[in-house]
């Protein structure tokens, strides 16, 4: 049964079988689709239109539907998450989108970030930045301390916070013009380094992050804030400022060769 | 020294030496025009200075090479970031709307320093060979009264104004995300001082290249 106010849209999504195969953008028509769903729901009603008529359903990532898990990663209309600030994709609603438009839905475009199929990409070059360092070795004999012994600023303690809120979703890079993961390294160094738990291993820390960074083959940051913007988190560019001050004076002072 | 140089290969090494080379740029650029000012304001002023800079050995062989390695570096680092970045997207999205999240002129510094290339390879073509000719290959005799008088006869053409407003436009737009773009690198980033240096940058895009468009505006319609 159609509603007076459903939406009629055009789709032009990614499909590609899988990491060999040479992918391309396909037309796809979905009617009547409520403004108050998410746009992962409207997804969901498109793969049930393809199921029931024998096609293939469109391959996209997702997880918690409810903004923090990092997994939902479309490039929707040209933007990481498609339109809206501080949101990610399966927070995105339908009312959003005009009756009859047209929406480009993308994967995630970076040579660090492969495309295993359709929609999906392999974020993988992230777990292997944070496996370089992105930890606290801890005492876990038994006679762990109470982090909360230690006294912390209360302003170090905020910034660290909201580093950590980063989700590892990869629009930092998929929004970058040159797929720079700066953003997401430099917020995950942020959050350890600025707290004394970190500060521990800091410099060994940023040095073996920044260089597996490099060894993925994501793009050089050039400062253009489009991360910024389009981050479900507000990341601030502040962090990046402050990787790259750790970065040097780790090069300089630290006793890794 | 392998780690000096493992620093100045990665990612965020080679921000900092691009970053580095853009403020010695800026500081020179700041420099070039003040002494291009001074030729609105006194043409004996002009070829004092002039010839002070273009004889004194300490600017000639100290500063000189530091410029043209500055310059140098600038523009190769530009052009291998710019490959590295490229590669780093195989295949480009279908729709891409950039200007919901940053802006042109900072998307697109290679092409503004492409131009502003152009720029220092007829400004070279126009100034530093003739005086290097003069000076190192012909050796004529010094005369430091000659220096107005040719940088006049150059502005004389419409077409060189015009070509030198049009690239000055260029540098502006360059300047205008370069400038607070090095600090960032350098890492120089806190809520005290970076929108004062944001709005320094602004300005400085703004009144540097205008002024330099000025100057040889006034040139140009003077000697009509």
């Amino acid at each position: 049964m159609s509603t007076a106010n459903g939406l009629n849209l055009t789709l032009k999504v990614w499909r590609q079988k899988n990491d060999k195969a040479k992918g391309q953008m396909e037309t796809y028509q979905v009617s009547d689709i409520s403004p108050d769903s998410s746009f992962l729901e409207m997804m969901d009603i498109l793969n049930e239109k393809l199921i029931n008529d024998g096609g293939d359903p469109v391959a996209f990532d997702h997880d918690c539907r409810e903004g923090i898990c990092g997994s939902c990663s479309m490039f929707i209309n040209g933007e990481a998450h498609g339109p809206g600030r501080e949101i990610t994709t399966c927070q995105l609603h339908m009312r959003e989108f005009k009756n009859g438009e047209t929406i480009y839905i993308e994967p995630w475009r970076a040579k660090a970030f492969p495309v295993i199929k359709d929609l999906v990409v392999d974020r993988g070059a992230f777990d292997r930045i944070m496996a370089a360092g992105g930890f606290v070795s801890v005492n876990t004999s038994g006679n762990t301390q109470d982090a909360n012994a230690i006294p912390i600023p209360k302003a170090d303690a905020d910034k660290a916070f909201d580093a950590a809120t980063c989700i590892g979703c990869g629009a930092c890079v998929a929004s970058c013009k040159n797929s720079s993961a700066m953003l997401f390294v430099s917020a995950k160094v942020s959050q350890f380094a600025l707290l004394p738990q970190g500060k521990v291993e800091a410099k060994e820390r940023v040095l073996n992050m920044v260089q597996q960074m490099d060894d993925e083959g994501f793009g050089n940051c050039s400062n253009t804030g489009a991360c910024e913007v389009e981050c479900p988190k507000g990341i601030s560019l502040e962090n990046i400022a402050r990787m790259n001050r750790e970065y040097m004076s780790a090069s300089f002072t630290a006793d890794k060769q | 020294m392998s780690w000096l140089k493992q620093t100045f290969t990665s990612s965020i090494g080679r921000k900092y030496a691009m970053a580095l080379s853009a403020l010695f740029l800026v500081v020179f650029l700041l420099q070039h025009f003040i002494i291009n000012f001074t030729s609105v304001l006194s043409e004996e002023t002009f070829n004092e200075i002039s010839h002070f800079m273009g004889t004194n050995v300490l600017v000639q062989f100290g500063l000189q090479p530091v410029l043209i390695f500055g310059v140098i570096y600038h523009f190769v680092m530009g052009f291998v970031l710019e490959i590295q970045n490229r590669n780093a997207r195989a295949i480009k999205y279908a729709m891409n709307k950039g200007s919901e999240n940053s802006t042109w002129f900072s998307r697109n510094m290679i092409f503004s320093g492409l131009v502003i290339l152009g720029f220092i390879g007829l400004h070279f073509y126009d100034f530093w060979i003739p005086e290097i000719s003069h000076k190192y290959i012909e050796v004529l005799p010094e005369d430091s009264t000659r220096y107005f008088g040719e940088m006049v006869e150059k502005f004389h053409e419409p077409w060189r104004v015009g070509v030198y407003a049009l690239c000055f436009v260029f540098l502006s737009l360059h300047l205008m995300h370069g400038f607070q773009s090095a600090f960032q690198s350098v890492g120089a980033r806190h809520s005290k001082y970076t929108p004062t240096i944001k709005k320094l940058g602004t300005l400085y895009a703004i009144i540097i290249p205008a002024g330099f468009i000025f100057i040889a505006l006034y040139h140009h319609l003077t000697a009509l």
